[in-house]
């Protein structure tokens, strides 16, 4: 029987696919959305702020330089408290990020060489500070701290080292997690070369791993920093949140609101939104593509 | 090269009692079906993976339980296995610069390879963007640095289009007829076998059998090897 004798099959009927895109599209974008207008809000209510400021005695208020006088990121930039957060805060969050790639770059190798006993255990163990509530991270290292010599004990809790050992203890977390995803990425058979080459394995590690990891460094090293900027529930509990002494951005925004100033502490919130987002921007243009925040 | 009763294990799969050997200075196909053992076997000569028992010998020294670097062996990995952060003239000082050998002579080993592999415009490149070609040239470049006795190149030809073939097939035998070096060569292509071989040698079912060169070929065939490899078709040179 030739083919155009055959008598003809129905053919298969599928319905059509836009329901399922536009079910796709409305869930992502209600969560989209959400995120968006949570900035925009912040935003909002900062430029109520600067509309019903108080006129400055130097600035006229149809000037110009008003929007730029009466900001309430301005207002809080010129507190005293404020600034030594923003240094504090910078400063703990970059020698954070400094240990978290330290401890990152060689366990994150390590896993992701090495076959071990306990291999796993050690990774679930990673995982603990990721998976903790924020105030038990906290509390466990206060706890921790009881059992030290006194000496350590007060050089520590409540002091700055005590921001940055809370600070640490989350975001090398992330740091690992990213670190080792870097390292799995690479192709082992180029330090495989580099040992038949004359290397060993410190020496393939350094001379060939080490430089194909900036991207995932770069990327461990935001992330690690984004971590500590955010970082709130262990610092207040561990390293409390003493004006002047222990106050970073987040307890900034905390301290503000226990006091009733909103303004300051949306203002502060908005040059955390602003930090995040440089770190993001940096992540994204030069960290390594599939590991970004 | 000197393979007895070598052992190998990577989880389930398993390498038994393997005993084969190359003659100083020839070149050597070893040839297998896919995820036969092809490339564990290369890597366990190479001292890239742990065997169980069985000893290697190259040049009649005993090196099976030295580390990779101390086996003077080039090893050329599937798709060359570059390293994205040098440039191809670091990678042909690669190996003498660990060695800590004076910069001029280093300068002059990278030149007389980019001559003999015909890489000389591509020494400041790195190895984005490069041809197969290209690569496999470098990456052959870079395990003749330190001047191995042994060279292992696992399936160099397998990525590239059927022109590039042939030149490299050209070019592995000018270096290994200019050189010297003892060539074991991992392939399932027939034709390879054909082109380059001295010493055909098969991996089928966890053995390596020495397979007899059709007359009228290259080189000198089983007789070469140990195991009374003079069987009309193939003969079987494991131990087990």
């Amino acid at each position: 029987m030739s083919d155009t004798d055959a008598p003809a099959r129905p053919l298969h009927h599928v319905g059509s696919d836009v329901p399922f895109l536009v079910a796709l599209g409305v869930i992502g974008g209600v969560y989209v959305l959400l995120i968006v207008a949570m900035l925009v809000a912040d935003a909002a209510y900062m430029g109520h702020t600067v509309d019903n400021a108080p006129t400055s005695t130097w600035v006229s208020p149809d000037s110009w330089l008003a929007p730029l006088v009466h900001n309430p990121i301005a207002v809080a930039l010129a507190d005293r408290n404020i600034q030594y957060s923003i240094w504090l805060t910078l400063i703990s969050c970059s020698i954070t990020t400094i240990l978290s790639l330290w401890v990152a770059v060689p366990i994150g190798y390590l896993l992701s060489r090495q076959q071990f006993f306990g291999r796993n255990l050690l990774d679930a163990i990673l995982d603990i500070p990721i998976v903790l509530p924020p105030l038990v991270v906290g509390l466990s290292l206060l706890i921790l701290f009881q059992y030290l010599p006194v000496v350590v004990r007060e050089a520590v809790v409540y002091e700055i080292p005590a921001v940055i050992l809370a600070q640490f203890m989350v975001a090398c977390a992330f740091a690992v997690r990213t670190m080792r995803a870097t390292f799995d990425q690479i192709d082992q058979r180029r330090e495989h070369v580099a040992l038949t080459l004359g290397c060993t394995r410190a020496q393939a590690f350094g001379l060939v791993v080490l430089p194909e990891t900036k991207r995932g460094m770069l990327t461990a090293g935001t992330l690690a920093w984004a971590r500590s900027l955010g970082e709130f529930g262990p610092l207040l509990v561990f390293a409390g949140a003493t004006r002047g002494k222990t106050e970073v951005l987040s307890t900034t925004v905390f301290l503000e609101l226990s006091i009733g100033n909103l303004e300051a502490a949306v203002a502060v919130s908005l040059l955390m939104v602003l930090a995040g987002v440089v770190v993001l921007v940096v992540a994204r243009l030069w960290g390594s593509r599939g590991l970004t925040l | 090269m000197q393979i007895e009763r070598l052992h190998v294990r990577v989880g389930e799969f398993a390498l038994r009692d393997l005993s084969f050997s190359i003659p100083a200075g020839q070149y050597a196909l070893l040839m297998g079906r896919t995820g036969c053992g092809k490339t564990t076997l290369l890597e366990a000569i190479a001292g890239l993976k742990p065997i169980e028992s069985g000893r290697i010998l190259l040049a009649g020294v005993d090196v099976t339980g030295r580390k990779p670097a101390e086996r003077n062996i080039g090893y050329v990995p599937q798709d060359g296995a570059l390293f994205p952060t040098m440039t191809v003239r670091r990678h042909l000082g690669f190996a003498l610069t660990i060695r800590q050998r004076p910069r001029a002579q280093i300068a002059r080993r990278v030149n007389e390879l980019a001559e003999l592999l015909e890489i000389g415009y591509l020494l400041d490149r790195t190895p984005t963007g490069l041809s197969g070609g290209e690569q496999q040239r470098v990456a052959l470049g870079r395990a003749l640095s330190f001047g191995p006795q042994t060279l292992c190149l696992d399936e160099p030809l397998s990525a590239l289009d059927d022109q590039t073939r042939q030149q490299i097939i050209q070019l592995l035998k000018r270096v290994q007829r200019e050189t010297g070096v003892t060539c074991l060569h991992v392939t399932h292509n027939q034709s390879e076998a054909e082109m380059l071989a001295d010493v055909r040698l098969e991996l089928v079912d966890g053995r390596v059998r020495h397979v007899e060169k059709p007359s009228g070929g290259n080189g000198t065939s089983a007789g070469a090897t140990g195991g009374g490899a003079s069987a009309p078709q193939s003969t079987s040179v494991t131990g087990e």
